[in-house]
């Protein structure tokens, strides 16, 4: 086991991040696509919308496991972890805008009162601006301006974004379905992991 | 026959069947195989009469009625109907018709479909979740079966179930839902002239995903009223169990008529789109109760229809 994640540790050293911005938007155009094409079926729309959403999710659920999996596996993706989370909250713009655009056809008036009266559209909506000045300060430039205490404490808005994220899938669908319970579900143990360990971590970062 | 109908649909407006079957066979492009389906289905009709009660809006492409389904018997997902329905077997099969009835028994199939006039009523069609369709089904009216087996005096409701048969419906060997699938109406819901059972789609027998082979189709109730696969009918004094309305009586009512004024607790009814027209479809405001308010508006006279929703 430890040897395999030194292997793959060894191996991610020499792959860029930058390349995670080229392949990760890859299947967002591919969708938008067979949406042009007819290969979504019926409900084209939907279909993206759902597609783009899930795979924020998927993306931003993969930013909370970068620090489990090194502090229990040793598993390093740390260099990879912006680049996922910008990547993830570009898909979740384009699921926004999905929504927006194509779904709402810009129906502002059902749109504001759809994010006031609607539970799920109003815990997704909470998500993405809690996201909004992460993604504004991601940059090195940003971490220097606001210290890397004060950053840090910024960007643990990211947990209750994920969650919010989670809790929003799990709201929109119709009856008891599989899928958005295991997001919510992997959501909270990444979480609770942090939990945990959260005295250790002061420490380690007080060094 | 046109003494009640005061529609402002002609006979001209009906779409002639060569008409969309040419429709159908662009969308199938020029792949001769489809063609060569479409002429085979041409001949295989059901030789459906065309009906007054039909709208004149385009039919929705037949591929796409049959591949976007609410059947959870074969699973939550849009297109697990289409990949699951063809373990169903529908022949044999037979309808329980009890309870409050004059001839109360279990009747094959083909003896209850004996005797019927089957017509094509192409009819709009509204999901709760807010898309729709037009879809041309094949059919005939409730109330003739009713009025054959006999309809007791003290009847109010009627009941209806849909096939459990886990060994072929695989989505029912999770308890998403209270199987059987149930629905009921109240009698003289069920013995309007729009309320039909149907056999066939496109003049071509019912596919197994869209509730082969004998389904409800309530055009002015939202989709899930129309209860797919029935094998029995049961008339009643009290209204009936139904299942949606039981899994959560503050999403779903018993009336469940479309009505864009009344919202699902989680979304809105104003608006709906039509499924097929692609990633710039529009929206299209929802109609109360679904376009058929002239006919059917009279069954809901002095009720609150924000309270009985």
């Amino acid at each position: 086991m430890g040897r395999i994640v030194d292997l793959t540790n060894r191996a991610l050293r020499r792959v860029a991040p930058s390349v995670l911005y080229v392949l990760a938007p890859l299947p967002a155009g591919w969708w938008l696509w067979q949406g042009f094409t007819g290969g979504l079926g019926a409900e084209p729309i939907r279909a993206l919308e759902q597609r783009l959403g899930e795979a924020g999710l998927q993306l931003l659920i993969a930013v909370l496991a970068v620090t489990p999996l090194r502090r229990y596996l040793g598993l390093n993706l740390l260099r990879f972890r912006r680049a996922l989370a910008l990547v993830g909250f570009f898909y979740i713009c384009l699921h926004l805008l999905a929504w927006l655009a194509l779904d709402m056809n810009l129906l502002w008036g059902q749109i504001f009162a759809d994010i006031a009266r609607r539970p799920y559209i109003t815990v997704g909506m909470l998500g993405f601006v809690l996201m909004v000045p992460l993604a504004l300060t991601s940059s090195d430039r940003a971490i220097r301006r606001l210290g890397p205490a004060q950053w840090r404490r910024l960007h643990r808005l990211a947990y209750p974004a994920v969650l919010l994220g989670a809790c929003h899938y799990l709201l929109l669908v119709k009856g008891w379905q599989w899928e958005p319970v295991i997001y919510l579900a992997a959501t909270c143990v990444l979480l609770a992991l942090r939990l945990e360990t959260g005295a250790g971590g002061r420490r380690r970062s007080a060094q | 026959m046109a003494g009640g109908w005061k529609g402002d649909q002609r006979w001209s407006d009906v779409t002639p069947k060569q008409a969309w079957l040419d429709r159908r066979a662009l969308l199938a492009g020029a792949g001769a195989a489809g063609l060569a389906s479409l002429a085979g289905a041409a001949v295989a009709g059901l030789g459906a009469k065309p009906s007054r009660w039909s709208t004149d809006e385009p039919p929705t492409a037949y591929e796409h009625i049959t591949s976007y389904n609410n059947f959870y018997e074969f699973g939550t997902g849009k297109e697990d109907p289409a990949r699951e329905a063809h373990r169903l077997t529908i022949d044999p099969w037979s309808v329980r018709i009890d309870g409050l009835v004059e001839r109360p028994g279990t009747y094959d199939l083909g003896d209850l479909l004996k005797g019927v006039t089957l017509e094509e009523r192409i009819y709009r069609f509204r999901c709760v979740e807010a898309w729709s369709a037009v879809i041309p089904w094949v059919g005939f009216e409730l109330r003739d079966l009713l009025n054959r087996v006999g309809v007791s005096p003290s009847a109010k409701y009627v009941a209806f179930e849909t096939l459990l048969r886990p060994e072929e419906m695989p989505g029912t060997r999770r308890r998403v839902l209270d199987w059987p699938y149930r629905e009921g109406l109240r009698l003289d819901e069920a013995m309007h002239p729009l309320t039909i059972l149907a056999t066939g789609l496109y003049d071509e027998p019912l596919p197994k995903q869209n509730g082969a082979p004998i389904r409800l189709v309530v055009p002015w109730k939202y989709g899930f009223k129309s209860i797919k696969s029935i094998v029995r009918i049961t008339l009643t004094d009290t209204q009936p169990y139904c299942t949606w309305n039981q899994a959560n009586p503050r999403e779903y009512g018993f009336y469940s008529n479309v009505n864009p004024n009344v919202d699902h607790p989680r979304w809105s009814q104003a608006t709906e789109r039509r499924i097929g027209e692609g990633l710039f479809a529009r929206r299209r405001p929802t109609l109360m109760f679904n376009g058929y308010e002239k006919e059917v508006a009279g069954l809901y006279a002095g009720m609150d229809l924000r309270k009985f929703y």
